[in-house]
């Protein structure tokens, strides 16, 4: 399943199962459940078919003509995963895990979330499948995506506030795991990102690679080349490991990941763990972690709550250490920046994470050749961040 | 023999006692491990204080937290070992998660638990299948890495009992570190699977703190774990919780004794 030929669930040295002995026996399920539905028929029929009439795919490849004349480089597409049923690719990963667990007879679904899309996708789907959903999200998160708790509660879903910690992402995901090991017979554990224990990076890698599938058939047919560069914003990275997927294979497709650099990787605020974390064990995985020089894992931080994590996704974590993958961090302004631009020059307000991979097609499509294109995931959808965009800049709006 | 396995012998039922390093302050915990000794505890497990502990329920977190408070961290558990050393009989076990022992590089962090006499360690988040990590520095240092079974373990009760060296430290109940009222799980037929497969003691944690539970719960087990219920007489107590540790270790020892 992973890359490596040695272990299972290991991309590279990075990957594993360091999780406790009581989750042993349920990840041991979930891969065999997993590798099982994973080619049956009835079950990719389903997915397929939810992906289509219910999420809405396929999702657009749009050719961002404004902005590419306003630049003057590459040809930028956007891949709108924003226009998904709730507004992300978070969508993606939670139809196929809710379905895969109810086939596995789970009755209830547990998340954590950090901006709260994940949270949003999980609720639905539950709210869809007919099961009990519940999602942790750090105390922070909760006040900064208001909205996206409220959003949860009407879909029936219970929101837990975590309080433990730095009441962000990462607790979540603690709380999360917690919760798994005090119930886990009917309970499965929807992982958001391509990250946590084996095999949640495959699982979730798997079903997230939905975006690549489409965007390199839809690049061909409009450009009958390649695309120069796929550029996607990372945090755990399940946008960015869908966007990149196809084109791994590819050598002349540069692949970008954007960190979120807060206010600057040479302060204390950032969460860019590929420039400034270093190898560690946490979350069920080996890989890049943000921590002290004791091991002791770091506050992070983001203007986006989605990327305000201090891990990355471990085959991310070989992408970066093999050099296939190029990861680039984007500071709070130049996403601010990219988001309002996005706004003004195409009429699509961004998630302000998805602003982060905008952003780096704003510096860098200039200097590309002009027959080149770019492919930007635009992962999901601004509306959930117009208050805190507001309050960055100094205004105070109602939500 | 590790030192660990001699405490077990002639059909001694251990009590292990949990306490966390620099909680409320390294010194402090320095004279609480000698009390709770002195109370009969037959293993000391010393939590070394991480900052994502999620095997632990909400009084071992806020215990992790107070430690980072009083300034302790791995180097402060060290400290605290080596000043046991030749003083404390019982031995003495580390509990934390891999990422601090991993950073610190494992030859080198077990190189310094051998120099520090510390017998044993546990991982919480590294389960059977992942302790190649360690490529074997346990071993070569003579520290003992001790196992967890849990009550979902069923197929995996036999690689992990065949492989387990000191202890079997057997979770009682599903969830995380925390004292509970009910312990719903049927230990006597886990231990008998573990049984088919291993006679390394059998000690049973989570969620045990009554003198009631630790007896019936030795009928079955080799011992029994308390970590919570000690934690937070130190919570209650802080800096004056001696005399309160020694009387409910005793009460405790006795009680599985029985």
């Amino acid at each position: 399943m992973g890359t490596s030929k040695n272990k299972p669930g290991r991309f590279g040295e990075f990957g594993g199962q360091y999780v406790p002995e009581t989750l042993m026996q349920a990840i041991d399920e979930l891969e065999k459940a997993y590798i099982h539905y994973k080619h049956e028929r009835q079950f990719n029929e389903e997915l397929d078919y939810l992906l289509r009439e219910y999420a809405g795919r396929p999702s657009l490849l749009y050719y961002a003509e404004n902005m590419t004349k306003d630049i003057g480089g590459a040809k930028i597409y956007l891949k709108r995963e924003d226009l998904n049923h709730t507004g992300s690719h978070k969508i993606n990963n939670v139809l196929g895990q809710a379905l895969l667990a109810k086939n596995m007879g789970k009755t209830r679904i547990i998340a954590e979330t950090g901006a709260g899309q994940h949270g949003v996708a999980a609720a639905t789907a539950a709210a869809l499948l007919g099961m009990e959903c519940e999602v942790f999200m750090g105390k922070e998160d909760t006040e900064r995506q208001a909205l996206n708790v409220y959003r949860m509660q009407m879909l029936g879903a219970q929101v837990r506030e975590v309080v433990s910690g730095t009441m962000t992402l990462k607790d979540a995901v603690n709380e999360t795991m917690r919760e798994w090991t005090r119930r886990v017979d009917d309970t499965h554990y929807v992982l958001g990102s391509v990250m946590g224990p084996h095999p949640f990076p495959t699982i979730v890698r798997d079903f997230q690679s939905v975006i690549s599938r489409e965007a390199k058939a839809q690049i061909l047919e409009k450009e009958s080349q390649l695309p120069a560069a796929v550029v996607a914003c990372v945090g755990g990275g399940s946008n960015a490991i869908g966007a990149f997927r196809h084109f791994i294979c590819e050598p002349d497709v540069r692949l970008i990941g954007c960190e979120a650099a807060g206010e600057g990787i040479d302060t204390e605020r950032h969460a860019a763990t590929i420039a400034k974390g270093r190898i560690g064990i946490l979350h069920g995985m080996k890989s890049y972690f943000c921590q002290d020089e004791n091991g002791q894992i770091s506050p992070v931080y983001s203007i986006s709550a989605g990327l305000d994590y201090p891990g990355i996704g471990p085959e991310h974590a070989e992408l970066h250490a093999s050099g296939r993958a190029e990861y680039v961090s984007i500071t709070d302004d130049e996403a601010v920046e990219a988001f309002y631009y996005l706004s003004k020059t195409e009429g699509i307000i961004p998630a302000i994470e998805s602003a982060h991979a905008v952003a780096w097609a704003m510096k860098s499509a200039g200097a590309m050749d002009k027959k080149s294109s770019i492919i930007i995931c635009l992962s999901g959808r601004g509306d959930k961040d117009v208050a805190a965009i507001a309050r960055y800049r100094g205004e105070n709006i109602n939500e | 023999m590790s030192r660990i396995s001699e405490v077990f012998e002639n059909g001694n039922k251990a009590f292990i006692a949990y306490l966390m390093a620099g909680d409320p302050s390294p010194i402090k915990t320095r004279e609480y491990i000698l009390k709770i000794a002195e109370a009969g505890a037959d293993i000391i497990e010393l939590g070394i204080p991480f900052s994502d502990p999620i095997a632990e329920g909400e009084t071992i977190q806020k215990a992790n937290l107070r430690a980072f408070a009083s300034g302790a961290g791995l180097e402060s558990a060290f400290e605290i070992a080596e000043s046991l050393k030749g003083v404390l009989k019982a031995p003495l076990l580390f509990m934390t998660y891999i990422n601090p022992v991993f950073n610190y590089g494992y030859d080198n962090f077990f190189t310094k638990c051998a120099d520090c006499g510390v017998s044993g360690i546990i991982l919480p988040d590294l389960p059977f299948e992942e302790q190649g990590e360690l490529s074997g520095f346990t071993t070569k240092h003579g520290v003992d890495l001790i196992t967890l079974i849990a009550p979902t373990s069923s197929s995996r009760i036999e690689k992990v009992a065949k492989n387990a060296q000191g202890f079997i430290y057997l979770v009682s109940s599903m969830g995380v570190t925390g004292v509970r009222t009910d312990i719903n799980t049927d230990i006597s037929e886990i231990i008998g699977e573990i049984r088919k497969y291993s006679d390394t003691p059998i000690a049973v944690g989570f969620g045990v703190h009554s003198p009631s539970q630790a007896t019936g719960l030795s009928r079955h087990a080799d011992g029994v774990i308390v970590g919570s219920a000690i934690v937070n007489i130190i919570a209650e107590h802080g800096e004056n919780a001696a005399d309160a540790l020694y009387a409910y270790v005793k009460s405790m020892k006795d009680a599985v004794s029985h």
